[in-house]
């Protein structure tokens, strides 16, 4: 066998397979051959090709496979006979396949590999399909456990490339691979083996992955409620609702979808406290002056100390049904406000309601008292510091010349 | 409001007249300036003061890493705000007690000295005259001003406290018991609370560490530190210079040899400098990282 092995060219491996079928009980034949009548030569382990692929197929994993019953010829048609032409005709997919084929020729992984792929890639000439789908003479249902298609598999297969810093690197993409391993859907996933977490295909698609610059895509800014929503319909419901989902809904092409705040790939569990606390700085990219304001108080002191003990955005206005305070339904609308403070605060007063945990002190308007009391104490500070300064460098100066002229004098 | 004069203790030169050497040699000789009264109150005053504002100050600037790690270091916010608020019943409690020995002191003990003359800590005539011939010896246009028992600065230092104390004090009260106080103000009230509480408290932080370290431990004179609120008393020859005007009116009087005392202990000398030492850096770290994260 090490001598077919060592076959350098479709010639010299043509001959050797020849010369092993006369040691088997086989005539040459014209009808299309039986599965058995291949396996006799392709079940033998360590045959290979002129260019070191592997041509040994396992005759149980075939028979077990989704083709197995098809037998060989069914994809490779172009075998009539024994010994069969070389090269052999690289098998079409799509031929049954074909609406997977179709989806497949839209999508990026397409248009990449025609540009770019084909240097990086191994088995360059086998279909497209196999590089996700694995052997393809052991190719089983996508709900059997060993297919690297199988939903606890998948990511593992996306991240042969997607997960190859080298290649990342070259090509500009983003390392996703250890982004959703990390993430609440990776952790569901590798650690609980919940089938329901999301996995790269349940966001980007099967064959059909589109850029999510192309609107059909389901990673396109503005059908990522609807793809997240698939799973999570409540929170799409709530989020549709608010101010955010409307804005959306409205074509007001900055308004946040559920990727702005929780990330594409490093979803978070909200439960983490970095998490809590990285949100205030991410509705602070757009929202950036009630971020200042809120930081101005104990609520902000705090949460920007590292503690998220303290009131952040979403305890008050919510996560997703965002409403204005005109809004009867807002959480911050003046008849609900003693619930929403009432959530840590507990039982509180009317007078309680009315501080405002966004209070401006530059903005005399709105808040007097503040603007007032701001600029008293920035005059007094100033004054104190303004006398005693001048007071302690005149003091400091004088004794010094004091006490050089003493020691001239001594 | 005067501090008491230091209770009458009997000390080995107390028996002995004041020898006088006119100023040749240091003089080895003590005299009492401050109670242990007073000395307590401070180091009451200066420790929970460097607490609260250690504590106070990280929430002030708590996007500054030096705060973010300050609080990790003390064992998170619950901490924090644990210390922060144990200190302020020490301290208030402790001007509390001070305020109501006064009252006693004024009204039952009918010490009216403590409101008005030279043993006063209220503002005199002579105050302000002692602040401009000041200023003239800070340009050298005329002589050091002869100070009283307490000079305009001191004055200022604990006017500032009493200030700084209603300031704080009520404002931080306000907050701790919002819910409550809510009931009796408008909620605004809660919003300049913590204005005034921080601003105050940067105010005052940055006047302890800088104006009174300068003026009362740091200036040349004093420099590297005042032992007096510590050890009580200060030397003959401070005493001269620092409060000449007192210094003679009590040798007038006769009444100099009352508050003769004896050398503290070593060991409370160095106790004493120690921890005045350790506050003097704590307050100039605290100064330096403020500074830093305000500009």
């Amino acid at each position: 066998m090490k001598a077919l092995r060592a076959g350098r060219a479709g010639r010299g491996l043509a001959l050797a397979t020849i010369s092993m079928a006369w040691l088997l009980p086989l005539r040459a034949q014209t009808a299309a051959p039986s599965a058995a009548a291949c396996l006799a030569c392709h079940s033998q382990p360590g045959i290979a090709d002129g260019q070191g692929r592997n041509l040994t197929i396992a005759p149980a994993s075939f028979a077990a496979s989704v083709h197995g019953a098809l037998g060989c010829p069914a994809c490779h048609a172009d075998i009539q006979g024994f010994p069969h032409k070389l090269p052999v005709a690289k098998v079409d997919c799509a031929k049954c396949h074909a609406g997977e084929g179709a989806k497949l020729k839209t999508s990026v992984h397409r248009i990449w590999r025609a540009a770019s792929l084909r240097l990086v890639m191994r088995n360059l000439d086998s279909p497209a399909c196999l590089n996700c789908h694995g052997n393809p003479h052991a190719i089983v249902p996508v709900n059997n456990p060993r297919s690297p298609v199988y939903p606890l598999n998948l990511p593992r297969t996306c991240g042969a490339c997607h997960g190859n810093p080298q290649l990342a690197k070259k090509y500009g993409l983003p390392n996703v691979y250890s982004m959703y391993v990390d993430s609440i859907h990776g952790m569901a996933l590798t650690r609980d083996g919940l089938l329901v977490a999301a996995t790269c295909t349940s966001c980007h698609g099967a064959h059909q992955i589109l850029s999510h610059n192309n609107p059909r895509s389901p990673t396109f800014r503005a059908r990522v409620p609807a793809t997240c929503g698939k799973c999570h319909a409540g929170i799409a419901a709530k989020y549709l609702r608010g101010a955010h989902g409307q804005a959306l809904r409205a074509g007001v092409a900055s308004a946040p979808v559920c990727i702005s705040c929780h990330t594409a790939h490093s979803i978070a569990s909200v439960r983490t406290t970095a998490w809590q606390l990285h949100t205030t700085a991410q509705c602070g990219g757009c929202h950036s002056q009630r971020l200042a304001t809120y930081r101005d108080t104990f609520h902000g002191q705090v949460t920007a100390l590292g503690f998220a003990v303290t009131a952040r955005c979403w305890n008050c206005h919510r996560a997703h049904e965002i409403l204005p305070a005109s809004n009867p339904k807002s959480s911050i609308a003046p008849a609900n406000l003693p619930a929403t403070c009432g959530q840590c605060h507990g039982q509180v007063p009317r007078g309680f309601i009315s501080y405002n945990p966004h209070a401006d002190p530059r903005n005399r308007r709105r808040f007097p008292g503040l603007y007032y009391t701001a600029r008293f104490m920035n005059l007094l500070l100033l004054g104190v510091f303004t006398f005693f300064g001048i007071h302690t460098v005149l003091w400091f100066s004088r004794s010094i010349s004091e006490r050089t002229a003493k020691r001239g004098r001594t | 409001m005067t501090p008491p004069r230091p209770p009458l203790e009997t000390s080995p030169g107390a028996a002995q007249p004041a020898p006088a050497p006119a100023g040749a040699t240091p003089s080895t000789g003590y005299f009492y300036r401050f109670s242990p009264g007073q000395r307590l109150l401070h180091a009451t005053l200066f420790t929970t003061f460097l607490g609260l504002a250690l504590t106070g100050l990280t929430l002030r600037f708590s996007e500054a890493r030096w705060a973010q790690a300050f609080a990790q270091v003390v064992g998170g916010f619950r901490a924090i705000l644990f210390f922060h608020k144990s200190l302020a019943l020490i301290l208030t409690a402790a001007f509390l007690l001070h305020l109501a020995i006064i009252l006693r002191r004024v009204f039952l003990k009918r010490e009216f000295g403590l409101l008005w003359g030279p043993n006063s800590l209220v503002p005199q005539p002579k105050d302000f005259l002692d602040l401009g011939s000041h200023f003239r010896w800070f340009l050298g246009l005329g002589p050091r001003p002869r100070f009283d028992r307490f000079t305009y600065w001191e004055k200022f230092d604990y006017w500032a406290v009493f200030w700084g104390m209603a300031v704080i004090g009520i404002s931080g009260y306000s907050m701790w018991f919002a819910p409550f106080v809510s009931r009796l103000l408008p909620g605004s009230w809660l919003n300049v609370a913590l204005l005034l509480h921080g601003d105050e408290a940067l105010l005052a932080a940055w006047f302890i560490f800088s104006i009174h370290f300068f003026n009362t431990h740091l200036r040349p004179g004093s420099f590297p530190m005042d032992t007096v609120i510590f050890t009580g008393r200060l030397t003959e020859r401070e005493f001269e210079e620092k409060h000449p005007r007192e210094y003679a009116r009590l040798k007038a009087e006769g009444r100099l040899a009352d508050l003769r005392a004896g050398p503290a202990q070593p060991w409370f000398v160095v106790a004493g400098k120690i921890i005045g030492f350790a506050a003097i850096a704590i307050g100039f770290v605290l100064l330096v990282l403020t500074l830093y994260s305000f500009f």
